[in-house]
């Protein structure tokens, strides 16, 4: 599946909440299916401080694709972290540095992700660009 | 009779929706809603009135110089300071403590001077002392607090010493409702030589304050948090202090004669008050404690105390909820933790309810360190809130919990 299509996808599974309560109880659920980050990322070298919930990022090439785990010590953070790493992991550098995130504002989660907001998840999505512009560089120099 | 449906008709921000719910207003720690009369007053000067004060010679002018000081004596009477030379306006607590930090630590601080603070200080008056201690290299003491978050006074009497140059102390703490004993504490340093700074944040929006009772030195407060306009503050400090205090910022209003050679600076209290001064906001703050003085300071800290104790009975009987705070003397702000559950998550969900909470550190990290947590949600109320809403909380907490299991 493309980027797009994965969003799409995740746009298609929250339209049948109708109310909030049903939207967090799904990320929950989510959360709970995210593959445990292995305790030695969840390091301040990894961490993503925001101001109320941390996030702890790792990423790694894998052949010509970037793979990354992420956990968070909030539930509803770590769901949408979940998500993000559906969204993006897996997948080129080129693509990863450059992708429109159009689901999050779709699935009415524009809130828990504006830079103004106190938590890592802004700041997190930022650093799997950044790791992604980062192998990118490399990859053209080599 | 204390008739709190209608006195929730004076503030129309508390009759909305938020994602299709009725808005409970539970964060009036960070800042209160405003009633009608403050929002009219603004609207009222930016629409008619609006003139510079202190400096024209016409109709406008003269007007507002005259509101504007009526504002002063308003503020004096409110907290029954000596006379209006001592009430300078500000733009908020943390300019008011900046101010003294600033000057007095200029004038009277140097090199292995102590500045005592406490334990439950939130960040605008801590930072202010470190910077001070920084630049003068001082040093900052803290007074320690007991589990219940109250001020551990056998630790303050070792502490307090003549090498103390200054003791800053919040009147409530904001993050665990505390209402530290001030009056003797006061006393205490007083025997001591020490002059004493209260931060009353907190403390000005839940009941009578007293300068002159109190015999604080600097009285620290802001007009947002007590139902009047943002960008207002007060500091209160005793004439004969702020007399041996230099200015802090240098700039129109707060001069007599001006030179290139020498400036002569202006009587208290405009001698603090650098720049065109927020009168419209200070004239609103005026107005917010004519509304609170009308209800009547006892009657809202009675009420305040109903809200409290039924809080804190009722949050307490939720299965693994924590209340951080459990001092004797408290104002109406409960700080809690739902075991297992982020506080976060419990903000995101019951901000979804309609429920508006503070979540995190409230500024205050030290204390948060203190209890080995990374932060609290808590609900901080006032005479608008009503015991339904404390139910609607207890409620959505009970509903939390099954979501988190």
């Amino acid at each position: 599946m493309t980027l797009k299509e994965v969003q799409e996808q995740i746009i298609d599974e929250f339209e049948i909440y109708e109310d909030w309560m049903d939207k967090y109880n799904y990320l929950i659920e989510l959360s709970q299916d995210l593959p445990v980050l292995d305790s030695k990322y969840k390091t301040s070298e990894y961490l993503i401080e925001g101001c109320q919930s941390k996030v702890w990022l790792y990423a790694k090439m894998d052949g010509n694709i970037i793979r990354y785990t992420a956990e968070s010590d909030a539930i509803i953070t770590k769901g949408i972290v979940a998500l993000l790493i559906r969204v993006m992991s897996g997948r080129s550098a080129e693509e990863i540095k450059d992708a429109n995130l159009f689901f999050i504002d779709r699935i009415g989660l524009k809130d828990n992700l504006s830079p103004t907001r106190a938590n890592g998840l802004f700041s997190m999505v930022k650093q799997m660009k950044l790791y992604a512009l980062a192998y990118f560089a490399k990859q053209q120099k080599s | 009779m204390f008739d709190v449906q209608k006195i929730r008709s004076d503030f129309p921000a508390l009759d909305q929706q938020v994602y299709g719910k009725p808005l409970v207003y539970f964060d009036n720690g960070a800042t209160t809603l405003k009633p009608k009369v403050v929002i009219d007053t603004l609207q009222e000067i930016y629409s008619k009135r609006n003139s510079n004060v202190h400096r024209g010679i016409h109709y406008l002018s003269l007007r507002m110089t005259e509101e504007y000081e009526e504002a002063r004596k308003r503020v004096r009477k409110f907290i029954n300071a000596r006379s209006e030379k001592e009430i300078i306006f500000t733009n908020g607590t943390t300019a008011s403590i900046n101010t003294i930090s600033s000057t007095f630590g200029e004038e009277f601080v140097k090199e292995g001077d102590e500045i005592l603070i406490s334990a439950m200080e939130h960040h605008s008056n801590i930072v202010p002392w470190q910077i001070l201690a920084q630049r003068k290299a001082a040093i900052l003491k803290v007074i320690p607090m007991n589990d219940q978050g109250e001020i551990v006074m056998e630790k303050l009497d070792e502490l307090m010493h003549e090498g103390i140059r200054i003791l800053a102390l919040n009147h409530v703490s904001n993050a665990l409702g505390t209402i530290n004993p001030v009056k003797e504490i006061i006393q205490k340093a007083h025997e001591r030589n020490i002059p004493v700074l209260l931060d009353g944040a907190q403390a000005i929006p839940h009941g009578d304050v007293d300068v002159q009772d109190l015999d604080c030195d600097f009285y620290a407060f802001s007009g947002h948090k007590v139902y009047g306009p943002n960008g207002i503050g007060v500091l209160y400090g005793k004439e004969e202090w702020l007399e041996k205090l230099p200015p802090w910022q240098g700039g129109g209003d707060m001069v007599e004669k001006v030179s290139f050679e020498k400036t002569s600076f202006a009587e208290l209290p405009l001698k603090f008050e650098a720049g065109t001064a927020n009168y419209p906001a200070a004239i609103g703050m005026a107005k917010a404690l004519d509304y609170i003085d009308a209800l009547g300071k006892d009657q809202i800290a009675a009420y305040e105390k109903e809200l409290l104790d039924y809080a804190t009975l009722k949050l307490s009987a939720i299965d693994g909820l924590k209340i951080f705070g459990a001092a004797a003397n408290k104002i109406s702000i409960v700080s809690f933790l739902l075991e297992g559950i982020h506080q976060e998550d419990t903000g995101m969900v019951l901000d979804k309810m309609g429920l508006a909470l503070r979540t995190g550190t409230h500024c205050a990290e030290p204390v948060m360190t203190r209890f080995g947590i990374s932060g609290t949600v808590r609900a901080s109320m006032v005479f608008y809130n009503t015991k339904e809403e404390i139910d609607k909380l207890y409620e959505g907490l009970i509903k939390l919990r099954q979501m988190f299991r």
